[in-house]
């Protein structure tokens, strides 16, 4: 908490409005935290605590199920969030080199975010665009039947077109 | 209608015949059949239980299931064939202990659960003699030393009685499960450190850890130190609690009753004085007795804006519970410090200046059943320039390992009785380690009072037993004084949330945060989840009570020699000076 | 708010079927006597794909220039685009299908679209560059009947996907939608339907295949003032995406069969679990929910009769474990997804204590058709023990890359060479895995076995949800099985021992053998560990994690020994055994590779035959794809 930035006053207000139009259901934690993180890109520890306040139950659990979802994330995100499928039609057709080289390209792991804060990589499995193996997405955008020699070229695009 | 309800079955050749709803499990234990487990726990008849059948330490085969099932957690069911020693049964569990132990310090030697280890039980019961999964990785895990309790979870065999104590139990909520797969792990809020959220160091997750990941924050080292100083005057306290329980550390029956040899073994050890912390129980009843009586009397004068009920204020895990929690009510809580704080507010005090000793030469030391009591020498009101009225507290644990220690034959030892004058108790003071006891004790002098008269019965009876909250009525003079006992924080949390809901009528409530009070607090020898233990333990606070010439607080005659000598009346400037405290919001925000 | 009763919903079937007959006709028709307006043809529908595969290639581009191209046209009262769920041809997409001609036109491009309306819609003629080219034959081939991808197929599950437009609820009412629920709430009791789900033998799509008639049963049998029905819709299992498709192509057909269920079990709450990653199918979903309501077909009095049904979304976050039914109903109570012991099931004991029913997508699917069609008609397809249909999402080294439905008991050689296409480039095939981390891998001597639940998990595999990734001679068998186990590993939720620790020690041999640090003890070792974590783990995700690796140890165990002995990895996959050299007789000196090297580790003059310092190279394969004299080999 003490190290943590205080969350605008209208973020909180957001976050508890979401809590209230779930009915500040423990049952709903999963649903509100949907919500929070896609209103806010991410799910800071004092936003964990104002959705355990709201609805009754120890922060602990919270975090507990922030932690537990990959789905869920406790630091900010990259302008442009790259997904690497990871699924197994994608990793038959050769996903895993790009992995490693996006990694190379950006110089950073899978769950970091550039220290420009442009990219930020992440794996996922199977967005289900398997005839298009392997499958690499950049915030919305899918890019299919990817070599690695291509990686270079698409980031390079994508930070141009900023 | 109970031949129905009742199922046979077959458990090694052995027909048993259970009641619908057994777990294989217990259904073997009636047979003889002890089943090995490690993640299970079930304190029966109390709220303490963990069964995620999560270890598979306890697997079983049943005939006609395609896999081994786990019996902490199978019912029974008509006609089952069961093996529980099959070579395919014991293959697998030794293969999960080793599992286990691949993700494990196994430095068991220089581990403070040595000998005392659910896992390392197993280990010796599986004839394990080789690690194969040992050399992998081990998974992330933190440590921390907090006044209380000492966190060293690459210990940790994950099998979440913390988490279902801590949450179930206690409602305090700290510990949850955090990550997932290899990884996932028991922490406190945010994965920080026990003394960043609202623990109250009661302890139960050490209570029930069956390893070395939850222990209490050992001071024996220290005590040593001070008892080998020429320069300290070093004074011991015991609780209630610890002389119904101390044998066990030495292969005594449980409930054994060692008073006596306590406190010669405290004089052994090289303590300059054996007191006892039941004078500060006494004592206790006298303050807060009083301060029953001021409110009730404000009361029943009409006075609306009482605080009841008044509640007991002598757990400090209770006490840091309604600080994090019910900021909102600290006005019901009794002022009354806790018996080993008024112990040590007197001992360094009227004591101290009785023999002339200044009082930063007195080490005052507490043996506690408890790991909050750690916590609560700590606490700043609890000092005067600095210096503390305990300055530390060690567990019955603690205090069994230094006997240990200092070669001394625990179980052959001669009785002795406590010194004179903070050694003399009453039975009244017995029973403040037991869940009720703290209300019996006060409802004695309570009664007398604010009667004038003799009690017919002394035993209150309604507020004994296990029960998780307790009611009573007692009649005084026509007044009907109506009375509660909660014990784990969990029950607590129901009387605190009806107070704040104004549906609460009751005038007095005692709480303590562990189940069955002190005799099952967190510094107590471990009882592996076995009730039996806890029982016998409270038969034999009921002995000792029974066994006191005086059983009322207020006859204690040292008690009332220390007012007329000392602190004048209950409540009085000076009483409220050294005895009373005060609260303070301490909710995370 | 039209609150229909039992006429009313035959009432828009007629009047909705009669818009639909074009497209249900079109099947018997001579393609050529309605291509296009030019001959007269009086209506055109042009069915776009709006699956996840087709979307990802800009189908909804397509959707807008088609739209934009007879707009500017002026033929828009003649011509009509819909956009359907997934057609299943993924490898080919985007597809844009035209109607009443039956014309199927592949790898279609939003540039393409202009030409589609002028060149077919309104000259009549075919684009011929964009019919889809048989490799057998090389004919092109016009019309989607007689490709051999959609031959073999028998489309139950599917029946609506690529037919309908998925956010009409007219049209899939017009398909006999919500028949099903006016005739079990008008002529059959709970107990009549569950009779007859029993009698068609259908059986859970999700996993191990449990009767689903015996499920709904247990539910009924258990009283609560709430119960509940469950549609599983966290398809996590890797490469496969059946259920997304089904609820992005007819959502209607998931929800009629949960107020069935709801009916049946006497439930009037329904939830859909679903994934969060499937945007398009959430979608869907909620526009279907709010028709039906719109329809009165959900809320209360269904269809004006005394039972009330509603349905809510709950999200998943990234668990492939909540796919197990106890640990999903942890995850709606807002939950970590753990599972917890069976029994009590959650027949007994499910979403918040009440009595719940569990089904996954593909299995709700098939219960509206089976109470309109009949248990016989079901029970007639299949084999003895499993029937009716099963889809498969077929991705990995095959040409077809796509999403099929085949009758149970088709052979894997139907599947792979007949409808697949067989495997792509000419190359040899090697194993074909299902179940996908619960499942195992099948090889040449399983092509004949006919698939289905028996035959798989006699095979050491399993159905699972249907995942069917075809590997080649390039694959290699010891990687694959580590793939699956790192799956498991990071989707473990770590509560019983012997999925945390035990597949986590697996997976550290399995790493071991594949850097040549492997000992033959570890071979024994991993078969024994395997074989007790199935034993002894908590909840089914455990109890077949062990799956790809016990069934590549059966299947391949020479691969194996091959790494442990000789260091050898036969597929060139394993990094730590294969080095890579160039060919000085072929190597131009043309610094290409040198320039790309990553770590450069390849020096060289230009025009010299270069070479690769092996002690620098991190074998990124970067050199290979960049060579264009094929000079660069793995050895």
């Amino acid at each position: 908490m003490a190290k943590e930035m205080k969350l605008a006053c209208n973020v909180v207000e957001q976050v508890e409005a979401i809590c209230d139009k779930h009915g500040n259901r423990p049952g709903e934690l999963i649903n509100i935290l949907h919500e929070a993180q896609n209103m806010h890109g991410y799910l800071p520890e004092e936003m964990q605590r104002i959705i355990a306040r709201k609805l009754n139950i120890p922060a602990s659990k919270v975090y507990g199920v922030v932690t537990f979802y990959s789905f869920f994330t406790m630091t900010p995100k990259g302008k442009h969030s790259i997904s690497v499928c990871l699924g197994t039609a994608c990793y038959v057709r050769g996903s895993e080199k790009l992995l490693e080289e996006i990694k190379r390209v950006l110089n950073i792991e899978v769950g970091e975010t550039t220290p420009d804060g442009k990219f930020s990589l992440d794996c996922l499995r199977c967005v289900g665009a398997c005839g298009l193996a392997p499958v690499v997405t950049i915030g919305e955008k899918v890019y299919g039947r990817l070599e690695s020699k291509d990686v270079k070229k698409i980031l390079d695009e994508v930070a141009a077109n900023d | 209608m109970e031949e129905k309800n009742m199922i046979t079955l077959t458990i090694d050749k052995h027909e048993v015949t259970v009641p619908a709803g057994t777990m294989l499990l217990d259904a073997a234990k009636t047979v003889g059949i002890s089943i090995p487990t490690l993640c299970h726990i079930d304190l029966k008849g109390t709220c303490v239980q963990n069964m995620p059948a999560s270890c598979r330490i306890c697997v079983v085969e049943i005939e006609g299931r395609r896999n081994l099932a786990p019996a902490c957690a199978t019912r029974v069911t008509p006609g089952m064939v069961v093996h529980t020693n099959s070579a395919r049964v014991i293959r697998a569990r030794k293969t999960v202990a080793e599992l286990i132990l691949s993700d494990h310090p196994n430095d068991c030697l220089t581990c403070p659960k040595c000998s005392d280890c659910e896992l390392q039980r197993l280990v010796m019961r599986f004839n394990i003699r080789t690690m194969p999964y040992n050399n992998g990785e081990q998974s992330v895990r933190k440590q921390e030393l907090t006044p209380a309790i000492t966190r060293n979870m690459e210990k940790c065999v994950y099998c979440r009685r913390c988490e279902s104590v801590c949450n179930n139990v206690q409602s305090v909520g700290v510990l949850s499960a955090i990550r997932r797969g290899f990884n996932t792990t028991i922490a406190p809020t945010f994965d920080k450190m026990f003394s960043d959220t609202n623990c109250t160091y009661c302890g139960q997750c050490v209570a029930v850890c069956p390893v070395g990941a939850l222990t209490e924050r050992d001071y024996t080292d220290r005590l040593m130190d001070d008892l080998s100083d020429p320069d300290k005057v070093v004074i011991a306290q015991p609780a209630p609690a610890v002389r119904f329980a101390l044998g066990e550390e030495f292969g005594m029956p449980a409930g054994t009753i060692v008073t006596g040899k306590m406190a010669t073994a405290l004089r052994d050890l090289g303590f300059d004085y054996a007191f006892d912390t039941d004078f500060g129980a006494d004592l206790t009843i006298m303050e807060e007795g009083a301060e029953i009586l001021h409110r009730l009397k404000k009361f029943l004068a009409g006075d609306k804006d009482v605080k009841l009920p008044i509640m007991t204020s002598c757990c400090p895990a209770w006490v840091n519970f309604y600080e994090h929690e019910f900021p909102d009510l600290l006005e019901y809580p009794s002022s009354a410090k806790s018996p080993a704080q008024m112990f040590g507010a007197i001992a360094k005090t009227y004591w101290a200046e009785k023999m002339g000793i200044p009082r930063e030469k007195i080490v005052c030391v507490s043996i506690m059943p408890c790991l909050a009591k750690k916590y609560e020498a700590e606490r700043e009101e609890f000092k005067v320039d600095g210096n503390p009225d305990v300055d530390y507290s060690i567990s019955t644990r603690e205090l069994g390992r230094l006997i240990k220690r200092a070669n001394i034959d625990f179980v052959n030892l001669p009785d002795s009785e406590f010194d004179s004058p903070l050694g003399e108790s009453t039975g009244a003071a017995a029973i403040f380690g037991i869940t009720g006891g703290v209300m019996e004790a006060a409802l004695r002098t309570v009664y007398e009072v604010y009667t004038g008269k003799t009690l017919p019965h002394i035993d209150f009876n309604d507020v004994r037993g296990f029960e998780g909250i307790k009611e009573a009525t007692i009649d005084l003079n026509g007044f009907e004084l109506k009375v509660c006992v909660a014990h784990t924080l969990s029950n607590a949390r129901k009387v605190m949330d009806a107070l704040r809901a104004g549906k609460l009528n009751y005038h007095v409530v005692e709480v303590m945060a562990c189940p069955g009070g002190c005799i099952g607090g967190a510094g107590q020898p471990y009882h592996h989840g076995n009730i039996e233990i806890l029982k016998a333990r409270a038969a034999a606070v009921y002995r000792e009570d029974e066994g006191k010439a005086l059983r009322k607080s207020h006859e204690n005659p040292d008690i009332q020699k220390l007012y007329k000598e000392f602190l004048g009346e209950p409540m009085s400037e000076k009483a409220h000076h050294l005895l009373h405290t005060h609260y303070s919001d301490k909710s995370i925000k | 708010m039209k609150t229909l009763n039992f006429e009313d919903l035959t009432k828009i079937r007629k009047k909705a079927q009669a818009t639909l007959n074009m497209r249900e006709l079109s099947y018997a028709a001579v393609s050529e006597k309605s291509c296009g307006l030019a001959v007269g043809t009086e209506h055109i529908e042009l069915l776009c794909c709006g699956g996840t595969g087709c979307k990802a290639s800009d189908s909804a581009k397509i959707v807008d220039n088609l739209k934009a191209a007879i707009e500017a046209n002026g033929i828009a009262d003649k011509v009509e685009v819909i956009v359907t769920g997934c057609f299943g041809f993924c490898e080919k997409g985007p597809i844009v299908k035209v109607m009443p001609d039956n014309t199927f036109y592949t790898q279609v491009t939003p540039e393409d679209a202009e030409e589609i309306v002028k060149e077919h819609v309104i000259a009549g003629r075919k684009v011929e560059r964009l019919l889809y080219v048989d490799p057998k034959t090389s004919h092109t081939v016009s019309d989607a009947k007689h490709m051999d991808f959609y031959r073999k197929q028998m489309r139950i599950a599917l029946r609506n996907c690529g037919f309908i437009d998925p956010e009409n609820i007219e049209e899939y009412i017009a398909r006999d939608g919500y028949a099903a629920l006016a005739k079990a709430l008008q002529e059959q009791t709970p107990e009549q339907v569950i009779d007859i789900i029993k009698q068609s033998g259908l059986r859970g799509r999700g996993g191990a295949g449990f009767p689903t008639g015996m499920k709904w049963g247990f539910a009924r049998n258990y009283q609560a003032e709430e119960k509940y029905v469950v549609c599983n819709a966290d398809e996590g299992d890797p490469g496969a995406f059946m259920d997304r498709s089904i609820m992005e192509g007819d959502p209607h057909s998931v929800i009629e069969a949960m107020a069935i269920c709801g009916y049946c079990i006497n439930a009037n709450k329904g939830l859909i679990y679903i994934r969060a990653e499937y945007p398009l199918a959430v979608h869907r979903l909620k526009v279907a929910i709010d028709q039906a309501r719109e329809y009165g077909l959900l809320g209360k009095k269904v269809l004006d009769s005394d039972f009330d049904f509603d349905i809510e979304i709950r999200y998943g976050a990234g668990a492939f474990v909540c796919g197990e039914e106890t640990a999903l109903i942890h995850s709606m109570e807002g939950k970590r997804g753990e599972p917890t012991l069976k029994p009590p099931f959650p027949a007994e004991s499910g979403y918040n204590g009440y009595p719940t029913n569990v089904n996954n997508v593909e299995t709700l699917a098939n219960v509206p058709i089976i109470l309109t069609k009949g248990a016989e008609w079901f029970s007639s397809i299949g084999t003895e023990k499993s029937k009716g249909t099963k889809v498969f999402a077929l991705a990995g080294k095959i040409n077809n890359v796509g999403l099929i439905e085949v009758p149970m008991g088709t052979t894997l050689r139907e599947i792979i060479y007949d409808i697949g296409g067989g495997v792509k480039n000419g190359k040899e095939f090697k194993a074909v895995q299902t179940g996908g981390p619960s499942g195992g891998c099948l090889t040449q001597k399983h092509l004949d076995t006919p698939i289905d639940y028996e035959h798989l998990t006699a095979a050491g595999s399993m159905m699972g949800s249907g995942g069917m990734i075809v590997m080649d001679e390039d694959d290699c068998m010891v990687s694959v099985a580590k793939f699956y186990l790192e799956f498991t590993c990071d989707e473990s939720c770590g509560k019983c021992t012997p999925c945390r620790i035990g597949n986590k020690r697996m997976l550290e041999i399995l790493t071991r053998i594949t850097e040549g640090r492997g000992t033959m003890a570890d071979l024994e070792r991993l078969k024994e560990l395997g074989e007790i974590i199935k034993d002894t783990a908590l909840c089914g995700l455990g109890q077949t994690s062990p799956n790809p690796v016990l069934s590549t140890i059966n299947n391949f165990w020479d691969e194996y020994v091959e790494h442990v002995q000789y260091h050898k990895c036969r597929a060139h996959q394993c990094k730590n055994l294969v080095t890579y050299s160039i060919d000085p007789t072929k190597c131009k000196g043309c610094t290409a590779c040198a320039r790309k090297c990553p770590v450069s580790a390849i020096s060289g003059e230009a025009r010299n035959p270069h070479i690769i310092n092996p002690d620098k190279c991190i074998r990124c394969g970067m050199c290979i794809s960049t060579c264009r004299f094929d000079a660069i080999s793995i050895s």
